[in-house]
């Protein structure tokens, strides 16, 4: 059979897809397998990504070829775009996918999800909003774990992995998991709450082969260390253990027998507890491990201890990261210098090191690709980081005070512009700084257009380019001009609607903005949401915008995972118009008032809007309040057709077009 | 048809107050007194003049946050965007900082041993920072920076801003604008409790305020009434934690 390309043209005249040689890569199907599924896939997210839709009549592939070819297609969004070519792929390709991304949990029920994948192994859930990092979000709000939990026991307990974010997990969630998943592997929890270190244990007492139990920034009810030593003799299958939130003491003893029967392990992150002369028994017998977060660091130690630890250290052949090292004491630094060469992550966020200090230690990491610091480490030293820090992509600057009004550290906007000059690979950044300058962020886009990831905060709301005076606006407009791959932007300071006209004009990529303390006016919004085609996140605070822009650009919102809205000037009954005209869309007031007890212009203290294929949630606290829950308005016309949660949301409008649903 | 709602910017009537936030730190006060009940009253947004300019020294030393001086940016809530891990953290550092700084210039502290903890080693015991605190009646609770305060008038009175000054329309509240609240003393309708780390709830006020920044877990504002019999009023508050869905 000849190489000849083979068109398929849809007998409705949409977009064309094109298939080479087709055929001649089915019949000789191991060798051009690859080739064809990365052709295949480009091209389907391209069309995808064109609002085409092609459709393979006419060809009929047996389905376990069909099968077997797209068992190979990892992302989800490539396997978003397979599921929308027709009713054959889709089917096949939700009894493959075994990796599930909910991005919001409450925008598709667990039921819709179980039913639809059933042989998911790992599922990623998100909760509440990124504000709620920063107390925005009222305790109660949501974003329960259980229901989802239990609707996985009873429909896939073949599941291995759970990964939830901002979630609220309960001890009952945490036994339901050892309970119900025979095969469990996997547990990461980042900035989740409502569980006790007796869930935990119920974990380790539980579950047979677990790899990876990880708590990232969790708020822990700690209850004592006893829980570690729920591990049995016979688990021998760890591969990271990450405990770096938690506060009580565990067993030194059951620590360490824990990592003597754990070949495999590869990161291990303890808690600040864990104390310096229990370091080095620990590191002794785990040598091979690629990540570690020691605890503190600050324990007075006697020479010979020192040298053991050191010893310790330089065993460690095969470290990357390195995290932790609270309280560390400048004298115990050079400790860390045989690791250095190695490193290519190094969280010192939480080490109150000074510069020069810093500088030592920096000045040997050359192959660093992520850093996270203080701002400690000032201009100086992020100067030095910038000559010698070459492989840099990711950096890290936190305030180090708790009283923000401390403007005696050497830390400015300088400092951000050597490293843009000198990390030519330096595609992320999250800076805290005082104040800023409009040069500056110019240099610093034309230094670095390649920036994926940029989140300036500038700690004084409203603060100008102190030099000019002026608005941010022109520095801003430099980076989303320069920067075509933006994809996350946090933008602070004095800003006008000028900036936000420039960002909708130019951040065509960007996919979450963050906003707080900025703009004139509706403009602002009606900007954002009418330009950034990209957009799927939007969070913004004590903007003075209202109702306007946010019901003009209405449609927009079901293009968008979540927009969320704080102490601006959106009234109740744009809610509720919003709320009525879009009901895919749940339009969640958050105010401890309730709607009878002032005037429906009047604003509402927070406001959060989601894309939903799963109606109304039934688990709102008192202080929530949608439409359904005020009489006058009435449920009867918003009813959600359920059926329609089988499918994800893109293709809900593509398939309901070209094909009859079987409702 | 979307309905022509007039703009924001334009409706000066209506304008938030910083109060109606979620509490944290001090409650910052923007000027204008809370009283008054409707909800049309004039709060303000945030502008660049309730901020002094930078660089301008405070005079508001780092020992008193009471609520006289104007906000300042750590004082409005969720800001700067920090996760509450990473402030409990700063203000575990600054507490350490200052506490050495008190004992090196030669001041009284009240327990010796205390104090050693907090210089040299810092073993993550003296985990001081924000903490939850209900009030009955009140749907949202709020969390306040203990480590932000130096007494129980100061909790008292960051307390009393928060749930009563600054929400005008909370039913059946009104009428406790005009006069102080007086949490501590037990003269008004609601008295402060805490619940230490054995998990029993207790009236505050009766420890050394050292050792009851150390053993408070969470706070309560209570209604008096309800108050009696303190110690046997454990499970309820507790109970709510586990959040069940319906």
């Amino acid at each position: 059979m000849g190489a000849s390309s083979t068109l398929l043209m849809v007998s409705h005249g949409h977009c064309l897809l094109c298939f080479s040689c087709l055929v001649t890569l089915i019949a000789h199907f191991e060798s051009h397998l690859k080739p064809f599924l990365f052709f295949l896939s480009i091209s389907l997210s391209l069309s995808f990504r064109r609002l085409s839709v092609s459709v393979l009549m006419g060809l009929r592939l047996p389905s376990k070829v069909l099968e077997h070819i797209i068992s190979f297609i990892d992302a989800n969004e490539d396997r978003n775009s397979v599921s929308l070519v027709c009713k054959s792929w889709f089917e096949t390709e939700r009894r493959t996918r075994r990796k599930v991304f909910v991005g919001n949990c409450y925008a598709v029920t667990p039921a819709a999800v179980a039913r639809r994948f059933p042989k998911m192994r790992s599922l990623t859930l998100k909760g509440k909003p990124h504000f709620a990092d920063y107390n925005l979000v009222p305790d109660g709000w949501g974003g329960y774990a259980w229901p989802w939990i239990e609707a996985m026991a009873a429909k896939t307990p073949s599941l291995e992995e759970v990964r939830l974010k901002r979630m609220v997990v309960t001890d009952e969630c945490l036994e339901k998991i050892a309970a119900s998943f025979k095969d469990f592997k996997v547990l990461v929890l980042t900035s989740c709450e409502g569980f006790s270190t007796d869930g935990l244990a119920a974990i380790a007492a539980t579950c047979r082969n677990l790899r990876e139990l990880e708590l990232r920034e969790c708020i822990v009810e700690d209850l004592g260390g006893d829980w570690l030593s729920y591990f049995p003799e016979t688990l021998t299958s760890l591969v990271s253990l990450d405990f770096s939130c938690l506060d009580s003491e565990v067993k030194l003893s059951d620590l360490e027998r824990l990592v003597s029967r754990s070949p495999n392990l590869k990161s291990l992150k303890l808690n600040r507890a864990v104390a310096l002369d229990g370091l080095e028994s620990l590191l002794r017998r785990a040598p091979q491990l690629v990540e570690l977060g020691t605890g503190s660091f600050s324990d007075d130690l006697d020479q010979e201890a020192l040298s053991k630890l050191a010893k310790a250290f330089a065993a460690l052949k095969q470290l990357k990261c390195l995290s932790g090292l609270w309280d560390v004491l400048p004298e115990y630094i050079p400790l860390l210098y045989s690791v250095c060469p190695r490193l290519t992550s190094l969280n010192l966020s939480y080490a109150t090191v000074q510069m020069p200090d810093l500088v030592d230690l920096l000045s040997r990491c050359s192959k660093l690709q992520k850093l996270w610091v203080m701002d400690l480490i000032e201009d100086k030293g992020l100067k030095a980081v910038a000559s010698c820090c070459k492989e840099l992509r990711e950096l890290r600057v936190f305030p180090s005070g708790a009283d923000l009004d401390e403007t005696d550290v050497a830390l400015t906007e300088q400092g951000l512009v050597s490293v843009s000059e000198g990390c030519p690979k330096l595609e992320s950044v999250l800076y805290f700084c005082v104040q800023f300058t409009n040069t500056a962020l110019v240099t610093i886009a034309r230094n670095r257009p390649n920036f994926r990831c940029f989140r300036l905060c500038v700690m004084e709301p409203f603060a100008p380019d102190y030099r000019t005076q002026k608005p941010l606006d022109e520095g801003f407009k430099a980076i989303v001009e320069r920067c075509k791959d933006l994809q996350r932007l946090s933008v602070s300071g004095l800003l006008t609607d000028k900036a936000f006209e420039y960002i909708g004009k130019h951040a065509k990529k960007l996919g979450m903005l963050s906003v707080a303390f900025a703009g004139d006016s509706d403009l602002m919004l009606h900007h954002l949401l009418s330009g950034c085609e990209s957009l799927k996140k939007l969070e913004i605070r004590d903007c003075p915008f209202g109702d306007a822009a946010l019901l003009e650009n209405a449609a927009k919102l079901e293009t968008m995972r979540s927009l969320w809205m704080s102490s601006c000037f959106v009234s109740f009954d744009a809610c509720k118009i919003l709320s009525q005209k879009m009901p895919r869309l749940n339009v969640e007031v958050i105010d401890e008032h309730p709607p009878e007890t002032r005037p429906e212009s009047s604003p509402v203290e927070r406001i959060y809007i989601y894309r939903t294929v799963a109606g109304p949630r039934l688990d709102m606290p008192e202080f929530v309040w949608t439409i359904h829950k005020t009489p006058e308005i009435g449920v009867s016309n918003l009813a959600i057709k359920h059926c329609c949660g089988r499918f994800t949301f893109h293709t809900l409008y593509l398939i309901s077009i070209l094909f009859p649903l079987r409702c | 048809m979307i309905t022509e709602l007039e703009m924001g910017k334009g409706e000066s009537e209506l304008e938030l107050g910083l109060g109606l936030s979620l509490g944290g730190g001090t409650a910052a006060k923007i000027g204008k007194p809370g009283g008054g009940g409707a909800w049309g009253e004039r709060g303000r947004l945030l502008t660049a003049k309730d901020f002094p300019s930078v660089g301008s020294k405070r005079a508001a030393d780092s020992a008193s946050h009471a609520g006289a001086s104007p906000p300042r940016s750590s004082q409005v809530v969720g800001w700067p965007p920090i996760g509450s891990h990473r402030m409990n953290s700063l203000v575990n550092n600054q507490a350490t900082k200052s506490a050495r700084e008190e004992e090196e210039a030669g001041k009284k502290i009240v327990k010796d041993d205390e104090t050693k903890d907090v210089t040299k080693k810092v073993n993550g015991k003296v985990q001081v920072g924000f903490i939850k605190v209900n009030m009955d009646g009140v749907a949202i609770g709020r969390k306040v920076d203990l480590s932000a305060h130096s007494s129980y008038e100061n909790l008292a009175q960051t307390l009393e801003d928060m749930f009563f000054r600054t929400n005008p329309g909370t039913i059946g509240l009104t009428g406790q604008f005009t006069k102080p609240l007086r949490l501590l003393d037990g003269s008004s309708e609601f008295v402060l409790t805490y619940e230490d780390k054995e998990g029993d709830w207790m009236l505050v006020g009766d420890v050394p305020w050292r050792m009851f920044i150390t053993s408070v877990k969470r706070l309560r504002v209570m209604k008096t009434s309800e108050a009696n019999g303190l110690a046997a009023r454990l499970q309820e508050p507790k109970e709510r934690q586990r959040n069940q869905p319906v």
